[in-house]
């Protein structure tokens, strides 16, 4: 008899399918906990802060001629918020999706509420497409199990932001994320590595609740002509006239130097020269 | 970049040279591509990209028969058709060129040869071989670099030059149940420069006016303009309808690089338009070529769009809009 419980045991472990770690379904919302990072989240950044952030020169530069006034074009106003950005506005439902028959992860997926985003992260093995395929917000996804954590690596983005104010996100980077889930909490962990444009990494956690009850509503967006342009017309500011890019620094009493941004800034090192820069 | 992939961009660069010259011969040069394979990416409906050496290629197939637009170099011409084939074994019937450089219309003479007009009423005449090859449709300016003289010689075979030029706006087909709609975008990569919309498929192919590689070569020398490639970006803009957030629905095929839709386009038009800003700021200023270049008015996006061994770098895209602004 003991030799039969062992056989059907060896045998239901063959069978069993490959399981996930965790079950993440279900909806996460995160609008009762938006306090990390608030100012980057649901006010929106201010301009010329680039505090915290390992910018390199050309994205500097590049978020320097930003105007605010480019998102008023009717091409841009519905431009969704990019895979590794999307994450810092309200809810998400996570569903998975198996193979009828062998019950196998075939892929997870999501549904953002901000912007109505879908992303599906690939469980099968799939390769990344080639080089010369389509890059897209939400870009392309793969994921793997560590332990209990779900790791995600996505590549093949369209370019986004780090911050919406002008500090932009290559389309050359790889994004990889880290959901780990503690009972009704969830946490996301994203690391953007963009050598185009940052030194560093440039790491964020998001968290969620569970709600059981939990609803995902509609975004529909529906572009309109709010002001009336040259054909053509793409608002900038040419080098060295942006008028807004001290006000952050200037509200907040902190030293030019430190709104300006870079690795340096984004350690607790820092704290000391600030000091030394704020006496 | 891979050293294969530097190689064929230097052929490229070695093309548009002739081109300039007059003397392009189509053939890439001395590089080698018994390496280089053709790869097929579907765009949508009855629209394909070929990826290759040289230009993107783009395949319409259907119960009409075959059309591609540009042929790269004639060294990979029998690729090219390999790969048609695994597609569609219907008639090649029209080669469409976005343009004359030889990374485009290289494999003219060879994939005209593997194909055959539709002959017939006044197609046909009096000409007796009328039906012998694919027919190739391009903007006369186009054919003009193609069969100018240069130094007693043509810049390209015969056999490879246009069969049928249009000298307006456009030139409309109807072919695998779909409008083949051909514009002609003045004075942008070159003078001769066409975009095909696939009405149905709903798919443009923008040729060298739109590339997701680098910055876009404007072909002084050929008559293109940094003006005129804005306005090509702005065309293919108004063109596309996106599904839902900017993305998705029309798609683009671009000269080089990645299969492509509005947002790419968009981002693309974006840093023209603000880098040509930049220059005619500078122009208005009257300043020189050289004062513009050590202005840098590309920086924020040189790590982009100018790697180490671009094909048209940031000094090189830098002074063809400045002359362009200076015209």
């Amino acid at each position: 008899m003991k030799r039969l419980a062992i056989a059907l045991l060896a045998l239901f472990a063959v069978s069993a399918p490959a399981h996930a770690q965790a079950n993440l379904s279900g909806v996460w919302n995160n609008l009762g906990i938006l306090n990390e990072d608030w100012p980057d989240r649901l006010p929106g950044p201010e301009l010329g802060d680039y505090a915290g952030l390992p910018v390199n020169d050309a994205v500097r530069a590049r978020a320097d001629a930003w105007d605010a006034s480019l998102i008023t074009l009717p091409e841009y106003q519905c431009r969704v918020h990019p895979a590794d950005y999307v994450s810092s506005f309200a809810g998400l439902r996570i569903w998975e999706e198996r193979d009828s028959v062998s019950q196998q992860l075939i892929a997870i997926h999501t549904h953002h509420f901000a912007w109505g985003t879908e992303r599906t992260f690939w469980m099968d093995g799939r390769a990344h497409p080639p080089a010369y395929a389509m890059h897209t917000a939400m870009g392309f996804s793969t994921g793997k199990w560590d332990g209990d954590n779900l790791v995600v690596t996505t590549t093949h983005l369209k370019e986004g932001w780090t911050r919406r104010n002008g500090l932009t996100r290559s389309d050359s980077a790889t994004v990889t994320e880290h959901f780990i889930r503690h009972g009704d909490t969830l946490t996301l962990v994203i690391s953007v590595d963009d050598q185009k444009y940052y030194t560093e990494p440039v790491v964020r956690s998001r968290d969620y609740e569970y709600e059981v009850n939990g609803d995902i509503g509609p975004y529909p967006c529906e572009p309109v002509e709010e002001i009336l342009r040259p054909k053509g017309a793409i608002p900038h500011h040419l080098p060295g006239t942006n008028p807004f890019l001290g006000e952050y620094a200037k509200a907040h009493n902190i030293p030019a130097e430190a709104a300006r941004g870079g690795a340096e800034t984004m350690y607790p090192e820092y704290r000391k020269k600030l000091r030394e820069m704020m006496k | 970049m891979s050293r294969l992939k530097f190689n064929v961009v230097f052929a490229v660069l070695s093309a548009a040279c002739l081109a300039v010259a007059g003397l392009q011969a189509g053939g890439g040069g001395q590089q080698n591509y018994d390496n280089v394979q053709v790869n097929i990416q579907k765009a949508q409906g009855s629209v394909y990209m070929l990826v290759g050496a040289g230009g993107n290629v783009t395949v319409q197939i259907g119960v009409d028969g075959v059309l591609m637009v540009d042929t790269q170099y004639a060294p990979m011409s029998g690729k090219i058709l390999a790969a048609i084939r695994t597609l569609s074994q219907a008639p090649l019937r029209y080669i469409i060129n976005t343009h004359s450089h030889g990374d485009h219309t290289g494999g003219n003479e060879n994939l005209k040869k593997a194909g055959a007009t539709i002959a017939g009423g006044n197609v046909t005449l009096d000409i007796g071989d009328a039906a012998q090859g694919a027919q190739i449709i391009a903007h006369i300016n186009a054919y003009k670099h193609m069969s100018a003289r240069v130094n007693g010689q043509f810049a390209t075979p015969v056999a490879s030059w246009p069969t049928s030029t249009f000298i307006g706006d456009d030139k409309k087909l109807y072919f695998n149940g779909e409008g083949v709609h051909i514009i002609h975008q003045p004075a942008a990569h070159t003078d001769g420069d066409s975009l095909i919309f696939f009405r149905k498929s709903d798919v443009i192919t923008a040729g060298d006016l739109f590339v997701t590689e680098g910055y876009p070569f404007i072909d002084i020398n050929t008559g293109g303009n940094v003006q005129g490639i804005v306005a090509g970006l702005n065309k293919i803009v108004d063109l596309c309808i996106p599904v839902y957030g900017q993305e998705g629905g029309t798609m683009v095929i671009p000269g080089h690089g990645r299969l492509s839709d509005i947002g790419d386009v968009i981002n693309a038009r974006e840093m023209v338009t603000i880098v040509r800003d930049r220059v005619q700021d500078m122009v208005k200023k009257n300043m020189t070529l050289e004062q513009v270049k050590a202005a840098k008015p590309t920086k924020d996006y040189d790590s982009l769009y100018n790697p180490p061994d671009a094909f048209i770098t940031a000094d090189a895209f830098v002074e063809a809009v400045y002359r362009s602004l200076k015209k």
